[in-house]
């Protein structure tokens, strides 16, 4: 087939950029080059716009064994152990087919993990889904729970931690980001690069066929009408594959026969193939008849482009090749020797002993476009007048159950029961707590794990929804009693072409650069998602943080849960009343203006290390951050956890009481404190300038706020567990 | 004593059981599915997991493994064999127990903790025993225990019923089946009782950090039976 400008533009390529493919290549494309062009140069592969931004990310410090631009980033956690972790995202194929769609992120996230030598030892997913009333979203839940669980659980990998969000804007378009980590040591850690001459190219794991084609060209536009059409470029998952691919990588890389190890993600061959000989500055030649395939009559343009699952390249030392076929023979692993280095600089490949393809590698990377798009700066919000007269009408027993009961609060245990949590037999705290943690096997360490957004914050300002993220995911981990060290970010965002989504990206990648800087939790590793949009609707920008932190000993482990009758309860942090853009304000107020609370990245820290030092006295006995539904609903969850209840006092401040109780303000935490600890412990905070008020005291059963508001803990546990699990019968 | 761990292609929980057989004091093997003979061992178990990616009715492939021929003649002679989760599948599937699994009557994956009834203490498994009600930690798709009637009839005749999904008073009723099991059947024997399969996890329940000890009770107590 001959190639035009009218054939580029439908492989999602734009005429300029077609254009600078023929002056590189100082001729017309052949179709195999063009659709390798069309898969490094689309969006999800290339970054084009937004590398430019990237750039801005805080990616140093001293724990960061390997930053962005491997398969994943790598952090110290010291005696010689590293964590390998990244998110990613999988939005547009689960919205197509929810189940394979999860499945094959689940899958692809453990692969650039364990690429690198690690073994998985935990996932986490953040899963966004269309308003509860739209008639797709049971189905879409479902089946990305499904996915999820199905891949996760055959792996034999816990799913530690997750979060999930209801909101209009995914409507058409959900989100589902997956994010694993896994443990390797420090000195076996595998890299991309190639180095060296004729040294041989491996092909193993399951065979090509023609699912996923175009995949990541699918990823890099926006839906439209007929999106059912897309679901050939969806691909299809086989975890059972890649637990023996898992096995046997892991069985290879205790020797020394692999050089450079890259898995067959997006783009498949090409982008694995082409980033091993653009990292080490080498050509690369295959030879597409040693591909294993699937199907028969597959053409060099199907197999180059297949998103078939569960396939690793790797470029070997020479004379390893025995060792290497012996170990994926053992697993019943496809392996072939499909090719070798060279020092052309270019991709050359071979069918049917024709030479189908010679591209100069650096004009797929190097010179791959990159675009300084015009985006357009968020203004902050000015705040509402919220009528106080209306918050007298409120009751607080009703506006809790409300809010315990609503979708973005209530309990997901619906979802996390159906995910295998507790295999490796390491998982020392579940999902449904502040973060999920594991513990490093045989060893006192523990790694705790957290993921978050809050796409409402950064809607209304883009900027402060960015810091807020990253300081959430923090607290997160302070409150399990673990020391934050570094985050992997998942970007989700609407069209980059429109200067209002460009925007929003821009500044709250602007938002977390500051925050990950000033906490010194840097950014390792992450993905972009652009065209999160259908039919020209874009979804509300959700920057999804997953959060990485360590517990030297694990018996130090903070839970949410009360413990113990007569201890006190302190807030931590200062409440100002901040209702703009809070739950209170969403769904009871039906006020959806205003700014987000303000982020004091100060207070961030200073509150954070202070409870951690508190931790490390074993003064704390019970901790939960205060996030979503404020300070009544942390409370809540600590008594729904405990089965106690509180005896709540009244708070001393001149703020009416809803907003004291449902305000949203940030660097707030609850703490259980024995009593007798109260003086040491305040002498803690006050040398700290730590704001705090002592909230109240652990009661038998019941939440008493005053004489006429008294909730039993089955109430609140009622209002907070049927929502959900009624909503998916 | 000596233990043996089978490891099927997609096995999961083979590690998980060797921790656990080990903190007791087994001296354990990990066997390669595709081995002939088996070492001397005292127990043999087979794990949880995925065997054979559960393509095919679970555990239907890994009973025909080659290992299988060995663990089957090793049961027939009277050798301790235990089946957990998928481990529980393959027994089922080679015959050495009674019944098959079915798919959870809710048609979802469950992973939580669970109570169990100990009723039968007269075998090696749970001889001993001080505790009638254990905690154990369940994560199946395929749990959903069934059989004929005339089946149920025999194994009661015969005390085969090892363990009962119950509350934690030790009462069984619907509310505490998880997964649709007749009777609430959460494990069985053999006629000869050396052969136990059971859905429950004791290997997740080996350390207060987890999710609890009543693990670690049944393995000290097992461990203590065979000496």
């Amino acid at each position: 087939m001959l190639v035009n400008e009218k054939i580029a533009i439908e492989h999602g390529l734009k005429s300029d950029e077609y254009k600078k493919i023929c002056k590189l290549l100082k001729r017309i494309p052949n179709i195999t080059e063009l659709g390798i062009f069309s898969a490094m140069w689309n969006e999800h592969c290339s970054y084009k716009s937004s590398r430019i931004h990237l750039k801005k990310l805080h990616t140093k410090g001293k724990k960061v064994i390997q930053g962005p631009g491997e398969n994943a980033g790598v952090i110290d956690i010291e005696d010689g152990d590293a964590i390998v972790f990244k998110i990613e995202s999988h939005n547009h194929p689960s919205f197509i087919e929810p189940y394979q769609g999860a499945a094959t992120g689940v899958g692809g996230i453990m692969r650039d993990v364990f690429t690198m030598g690690a073994r998985p030892i935990a996932n986490l997913n953040s899963i966004h889904f269309g308003s509860t009333q739209n008639k797709k979203t049971k189905n879409l839940l479902r089946g990305v729970v499904n996915g999820i669980g199905g891949y996760g659980n055959c792996m034999g990998v816990p799913t530690i931690a997750g979060q999930t969000s209801f909101d209009r804007s995914y409507n058409g378009n959900i989100l589902v980001n997956a994010m694993t980590l896994g443990l390797v040591k420090k000195d076996k850690i595998f890299y991309s690069k190639a180095t060296g001459l004729n040294k041989p190219v491996i092909y193993v794991g399951s065979k090509t066929g023609r699912d996923g084609i175009h995949g990541a060209s699918m990823a890099s536009a926006s839906f439209d009408d007929k999106i059912e059409e897309k679901k050939p470029t969806v691909q299809v998952g086989d975890p059972f594959t890649e637990k023996l691919l898992l096995e046997a990588c892991l069985e290879l890389m205790y020797g020394d026969s692999i050089i450079a190890i890259q898995d067959m993600g997006a783009a498949g061959l090409t982008s694995s193939s082409i980033e091993m000989a653009s990292k080490g500055n080498l050509g690369i030649e295959i030879n597409l008849n040693k591909v294993p395939c699937r199907e028969t009559k597959m053409t060099p343009y199907e197999i180059m482009l297949s998103e078939s699952q569960e396939r690793m390249l790797i470029v070997l030392e020479s004379g390893k090749e025995e060792i290497a076929k012996k170990i994926f023979d053992k697993w019943n692993l496809d392996f072939a020797i499909i090719g070798k280095t060279t020092n052309t600089k270019n991709i050359e490949l071979f069918f049917d002993n024709k030479q189908v393809a010679n591209i100069p590698v650096n004009t797929l990377v190097e010179n791959s476009p990159m675009y300084d798009r015009k985006w357009k700066k968020s203004k902050l919000p000015k705040k509402n007048k919220t009528n106080k007269t209306l918050f007298k009408s409120l009751k607080i027993k009703d506006t809790l159950k409300k809010i315990l009961s609503s979708p973005n609060v209530c309990s997901k245990e619906w979802i996390w029961q159906q995910y295998d949590h507790t295999v490796m037999g390491d998982t020392i705290q579940k999902p449904g707590g502040d973060s999920g943690v594991v513990r490093i096997h045989k060893t006192d360490k523990a790694i705790a794990a957290t993921v978050d957004s809050s796409a409402n914050y950064c809607w209304a300002h883009p900027l402060t929804g960015g810091k807020q993220v990253v300081c959430e995911t923090w607290r997160n981990l302070i409150s399990v009693g673990a020391k934050p060290i570094a985050v992997t970010n998942c970007l989700n965002f609407g069209s980059p072409e429109k200067e209002e989504n460009i925007g929003e990206f821009v500044e709250c990648v602007q938002g977390i650069s500051e925050a990950c800087k000033y906490l010194d939790y840097p950014v390792v590793s992450g993905n972009v998602s652009f065209y999160n949009e259908t039919k020209d609707i874009g979804i509300k920008p959700t920057p999804t943080i997953g959060g990485v932190g360590l517990i030297k000993d694990y018996k130090k482990m903070i839970t949410m849960d009360f413990k113990e009758i007569e201890n006190i309860v302190l807030v931590i942090g200062k409440t100002e009343g901040h209702i703009d853009q809070s739950l209170l304000s969403r769904i009871i107020l039906n006020e959806n203006n205003g700014p987000p609370p303000e982020v004091n990245l100060f207070n961030e820290k200073n509150n954070g290390m202070t409870l951690l030092n508190l931790i490390d006295k074993n003064f704390i006995k019970s901790a939960h951050d205060v996030s979503l539904g404020g300070i009544i609903t942390a409370i809540s969850k600590m008594c729904i956890k405990g089965n106690k209840g509180i005896q709540i006092k009244k708070p001393k401040f001149l703020i009416n009481e809803i907003e004291y109780f449902f305000a949203e303000d940030q660097g707030r935490y609850l703490i259980e404190i024995n009593p007798k600890d109260f003086k040491e412990v305040s002498k803690i905070l006050d040398k700290n300038s730590v704001h705090y008020d002592e909230i109240g005291k652990i009661i038998d059963k019941e939440m008493i706020i005053d004489q006429k508001t008294k909730l039993t803990i089955d109430e609140l546990k009622s209002y907070n567990t049927n929502w959900l699990k009624s909503y998916m019968l | 004593m000596k233990s043996s761990v089978i490891t099927f292609p997609g096995s999961n929980c083979d590690r998980d059981m060797d921790v656990a057989l080990t903190k007791f004091g087994f001296k354990n093997k990990m066997i390669w599915h595709n081995d002939q003979e088996l070492p001397k061992s005292d127990l043999i178990v087979l794990p949880g997991g995925f065997s054979y990616g559960d393509y095919l009715r679970c555990g239907s492939m890994a009973s025909k493994s080659k290992i299988m021929h060995s663990v089957i003649n090793f049961a027939k002679s009277g050798g301790l064999v235990m089946g957990i989760c998928n481990g529980f599948q393959i027994l089922v599937e080679s015959k050495l127990v009674p019944g098959v699994l079915l798919r959870n009557k809710y048609l979802q994956f469950i992973c939580k903790n669970v109570h169990v009834k100990v009723d039968n203490k007269e075998n090696i498994f749970f001889k001993n025993l001080d505790k009638k009600v254990l905690e154990f930690h369940i994560a199946h798709n395929e749990g959903n225990y069934f059989c004929t009637n005339d089946q149920l009839k025999e194994i009661e005749d015969n005390n085969q019923i090892a363990i009962y999904y119950c509350d934690q008073n030790g009462n069984t009723n619907d509310q505490m089946n998880p997964n649709g099991s007749i009777k609430n059947i959460a494990g069985i024997f053999n006629k000869e009782k050396n052969v136990l399969g059971m859905m429950p996890h004791p290997e997740r329940m080996i350390d207060e950090s987890l999710s609890g000890e009543d693990g670690s009770i049944f393995f000290k107590n097992l461990l203590n039976n065979i000496k």
